[in-house]
């Protein structure tokens, strides 16, 4: 464990495991086809739910993966905090945005990969922009930001469950989901 | 390399290599899979090219410092991931405009840029403004059980659906 902590520790070559890691997250995108402008607007206009697809696969073999690696002590499980103000509004300034682009933050790297100038020329260029904004909005919006806090950040809490039920609730409704979106042939 | 060159994957394959590949993350460099916040450091890094060290007069920038780090090197991977996947099964190709808009909307590739470049500015707003994107909150947040993260990706479709019916239904009718 000593050693996984200096290697967590060592900017350099986190920067080269980065690397790695986005250069097989660039693959598995590419070879779900999310990193295709049709395959998201059909997401959008709800005619192809692979979007969909490839997140729930990623988020239960996440789900079971990372939490039985915080039960042995081998990785850190962290909530993030939201409110109506951060979460609501950015979501669907988010939202409007992801359908003008069709892409998102990682896809559109994916895309400008393939050769997606639209992605590289419009999206890229854009998100750096809008980022930007942000930061220049940043000290004005601090205080909505915090409005409507949420006071319960667990789903635990939410659903009043221990973690260890709260995964298999959680797996089940989506394998459900899943089979659902099979079932009716989309 | 068979699979390599295949043009698509199972969603349920290509998803489930995703979950593995946030098990090393978290293990390996005590990090979840994300990318919004390097567009913000970008930002503040051609900030800090021409106005050097006033950039730090931005809080946002003291807050998050514009320097390459994991989650930056992360991006330029999908951007070469992405390239190799395509290479290998010959999906590599230079497009201004994509199908369907060309078909919906028109071949133009000066409106196209715009809209995407709007699309982008609202995308790079929004995921400061929410604290993260489809990767961060939408698929890392949601699998470590957030419930910002849950609502963050429900409200991220919402607005994607309704604007993209807007789209397609109204402008290109």
């Amino acid at each position: 464990m000593a050693r996984l902590e200096a290697l967590r520790h060592n900017e350099n070559r986190q920067k080269v495991l980065g690397l790695v890691f986005g250069i097989m997250f660039g693959i598995f995108l590419q070879k779900a086809g999310v990193t295709r402008y049709e395959v998201i607007m059909g997401q959008l206009l709800l005619l192809d739910f692979t979007v969909l697809k490839v997140m729930m696969s990623a988020v239960i073999v996440g789900m079971v993966g990372v939490h039985f690696m915080q039960w042995r002590g081998w990785a850190n499980v962290n909530v993030r905090s939201g409110s109506l103000g951060s979460t609501v509004v950015g979501g669907l300034i988010f939202g409007a945005g992801f359908a003008l682009l069709g892409y998102c933050p990682g896809t559109v790297a994916g895309a400008a990969g393939q050769g997606a100038m639209d992605a590289l020329v419009g999206g890229v260029l854009g998100l750096v922009f809008g980022s930007w904004v942000f930061a220049l909005l940043y000290p004005r919006l601090a205080s909505f930001l915090e409005w409507g806090s949420f006071t319960k950040l667990k789903l635990q809490e939410v659903l009043h469950l221990s973690t260890w039920k709260t995964i298999p609730l959680v797996l089940i409704l989506v394998i459900a989901l899943l089979l659902g979106l099979e079932w009716l042939g989309l | 390399m068979y699979w390599m060159m295949m043009e698509q994957w199972s969603p349920y394959i290509a998803g489930a290599g995703i979950g593995v590949l946030s098990w090393l993350t978290f293990l390996l460099s005590d990090k979840a899979l994300g990318t919004s916040t390097s567009y913000a450091r970008t930002a503040g890094m051609i900030e800090r090219l021409l106005r050097g060290s006033r950039v730090f007069d931005r809080e946002y920038f003291r807050k998050t410092p514009p320097h390459i780090d994991w989650q930056w090197m992360l991006v330029i991977g999908i951007v070469i991931g992405a390239f190799i996947s395509a290479m290998a099964s010959g999906q590599a190709k230079i497009v201004w405009v994509p199908e369907p808009w060309s078909t919906a909307i028109g071949s133009g590739v000066t409106v196209r840029i715009i809209v995407a470049f709007v699309g982008g500015t609202l995308l790079g707003l929004g995921a400061r403004w929410a604290g993260g994107c489809t990767s961060g909150h939408g698929i890392s947040g949601t699998m470590q059980l957030s419930v910002a993260s849950w609502i963050a990706a429900i409200f991220f479709f919402a607005g994607g659906i309704a604007v993209a019916t807007l789209l397609y239904m109204g402008v290109a009718g």
